[in-house]
């Protein structure tokens, strides 16, 4: 008995292993990936209707950027990120950070993934990193889905900035690359705040609901003159804020107000679904 | 038999040991002042009627559930304040196995070994083989836990206890939903692991199994210990009967009566049979003499021990509706 004891005992590992699991369960779900070419179908079909219809959108007309494509393909990335930011980039993140407790005291498996014993506080951090993770690669499949597009349909070259200055067609692509950056950065404190609500059910679909609701209502009382002392401390405040990233020389200002404001989320969010998740009783 | 009474250990080599353990819901008390004492090495059936609060008891020996009120130990360690030490030396199977229905059998067992910070991930591939050929799964370890049976996944879960050598395993109706070859295999896994000096904390309502398996049992009632101890222990506080085989019914009927014996025959008149409780104070022998100096032909005679069954049911009562 004592020298079973010693192996069991033996030197517990980091427990990487668990985020490794997670991350490699969260890709290998078939809802992942319909998530993912959802996403990319966007760029594609602003593509498409662009390169099908007879007539060229006019300046100013359409969702940003759109006058720009023909001249531009890189430019589908753009217009295909500003268009995902209200609604079908927060509805996916809603799914995958609703999911992340909620859906595990669904299925029952949260019982021996504590058992196992994974630890409260270890499977929470777990859960958020893969969350994030999931943040980014779907603002990162928009972009890319939109330069491959692009590229696809459209003639490619340097392009003109906001300030009047060009660039490279190679920086042009870092750029789009930090504005994804900068996109996921926005989810990551959506992410947070479905964390939290994840952990207050057993039903998944009700936490996603809440997450991307939440998310809509955010951006309703963002767009409220009346409530304008209110639109700083909304996590939606910076999310269509990266045109500065498309200055020269860039501007960083609203990404750090951005990270503040999100790191103030994440803080948040996280502190409070720890309260919530540690001292819960698991009963499902 | 008084509740606490273990058998001849001391309390030092108790595996599980909890006082005034409480669990409420709300105002609903599921886990009642719960003294329960689980020897090492013991392998411990814990019984009783649905909703009489095992699984609540499981949950928060595990860590899973706090408790109202009282105290746990889990392998001499207070619970849940040493959780990190203690889980990894105890495997469980809680309400029924629960499994990600996307991922196979042995992806799902990847997953849940990969959670324990203590399970080196260079065997696991070979741990999460030998668990899943022990519960005979191994021609569907790669199938995906969606086509599974209800008792495959149970097998599955008995595996996911298996992954890691274990001193305690607490087992919440391990045998639910298999086959005759699946319970008889859980019957001589769970031997064969006692043998080799794990502890074994079985919940069940198969009361014949339990007597078949257990060295101890404890019997709940609607969130209330009842009965705790040996399964012989507990058997043998209940009443023994004498059944006696005769063609004259009528007469050794008689005789029993005069004896202060409540008898009920059965069986035709040629060759019936006549069981009576046996009253305190009443020798078996005594019985035989009287009968057969009133002219009783025995054909038969016995004494029987009152089964865990009828123990059961005369603790937790003859109802069927569930007590709240
Ligand atoms: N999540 C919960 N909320 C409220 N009451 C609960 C909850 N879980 C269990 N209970 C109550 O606690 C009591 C004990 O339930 P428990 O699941 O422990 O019973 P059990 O002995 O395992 O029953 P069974 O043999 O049916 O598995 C029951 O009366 C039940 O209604
Ligand atoms: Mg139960």
């Amino acid at each position: 008995m004592s020298s079973k004891q010693q192996a069991v005992r033996a030197r517990p590992s980091a427990g990487w292993a668990l985020l490794g699991s997670e991350l490699s369960v969260l890709f290998r779900r078939w809802r992942t990936w319909a998530m993912l070419a959802a996403l990319a179908a966007i760029p594609v079909l602003i593509a498409l209707a662009v390169r099908l219809s007879s007539r060229d959108p006019g300046p100013g007309q359409g969702p940003p950027f759109l006058d720009r494509v023909t001249q531009n393909g890189l430019f589908i990335a753009l217009t295909a990120t500003v268009v995902s930011i209200p609604l079908f980039l927060p509805l996916t993140i809603s799914v995958v950070a609703g999911d992340a407790i909620a859906g595990e005291a669904n299925l029952g498996t949260l019982r021996y993934l504590l058992a196992a014993p994974a630890g409260r506080i270890r499977l929470l951090a777990v859960k958020y990193a893969a969350a994030v993770a999931f943040c980014i690669t779907a603002a990162l499949t928009v972009v890319t889905a939109g330069m491959l597009i692009g590229v696809a349909l459209f003639p490619v070259g340097p392009v003109t900035l906001l300030s009047g200055d060009t660039i490279s067609v190679g920086e042009s692509v870092l750029r789009l690359l930090l504005i994804a950056g900068y996109v996921s950065l926005s989810l990551a404190g959506l992410a947070a705040i479905g964390l939290f609500i994840s952990t207050l059910t057993e039903v998944p679909v009700g936490a996603m609901a809440a997450t991307a609701v939440l998310a809509v209502v955010a951006q309703i009382l963002g767009a409220l003159p009346q409530l304008d002392w209110l639109h700083p401390w909304l996590f939606t405040h910076h999310w269509v804020g990266f045109a500065d990233l498309l200055r020269q020389p860039i501007s960083w200002d609203a990404f750090a107000a951005n990270a503040l404001l999100q790191g103030g989320y994440i803080a948040l969010f996280c502190t409070l679904a720890y309260g919530r998740f540690a001292s819960k009783d698991v009963l499902s | 038999m008084s509740a606490g009474s273990t058998g001849d250990l001391p309390s030092g080599e108790l595996a599980i040991e909890t006082q005034g353990l409480t669990k409420r819901f709300g105002h609903q008390t599921a886990v009642d002042h719960l003294d329960l004492a689980v020897p090492h090495g013991s392998v411990f059936g814990f019984l009783g009627p649905n909703g009489s609060g095992k699984t609540t008891t499981i949950r928060v020996l595990l860590g899973l559930a706090a408790a109202t009120d009282g105290h746990a130990r889990v392998l001499g360690q207070e619970m849940p304040a040493a959780l990190r030490e203690v889980l990894p030396r105890v495997g469980a199977l809680i309400e029924g196995p629960a499994f990600y229905p996307f991922l196979s059998g042995a992806a799902n067992l990847h997953r849940l070994d990969a959670a324990d910070r203590h399970a080196p991930s260079a065997t696991r591939r070979a741990r999460v083989r030998e668990a899943l050929e022990r519960v005979g799964l191994s021609h569907a370890a790669g199938k995906k836990v969606r086509a599974y049976s209800l008792g495959m996944k149970q097998r599955l879960g008995i595996a996911n206890a298996l992954l890691m050598p274990r001193e305690l395993l607490v087992l919440d109706e391990p045998t639910n939903g298999l086959d005759p070859q699946g319970t008889r295999e859980v019957r001589s896994l769970v031997r064969s692991l006692a043998a080799g000096g794990t502890t074994v904390f079985v919940s069940s309502h198969l009361l014949a199994e339990v007597e078949q398996i257990c060295t101890h049992a404890a019997i709940m009632s609607a969130g209330k210990l009842v009965a705790q101890g040996t399964v012989e222990g507990l058997r043998r506080g209940g009443e023994q009967r004498v059944t006696l085989t005769t063609p004259d019914l009528g007469e050794a009927d008689r005789v029993l009566r005069g004896l202060g014996l409540s008898p009920a025959g059965v069986g035709s008149a040629a060759n019936g049979m006549v069981t009576a409780p046996l009253a305190d104070g009443i020798l078996p022998e005594q019985i035989v003499a009287a009968l057969v100096a009133e002219g009783v032909r025995v054909r038969g005679f016995a004494v029987e021990n009152s089964t865990l069954e009828e123990r059961f049911v005369a603790l937790t009562g003859e109802g069927f509706d569930i007590v709240q």
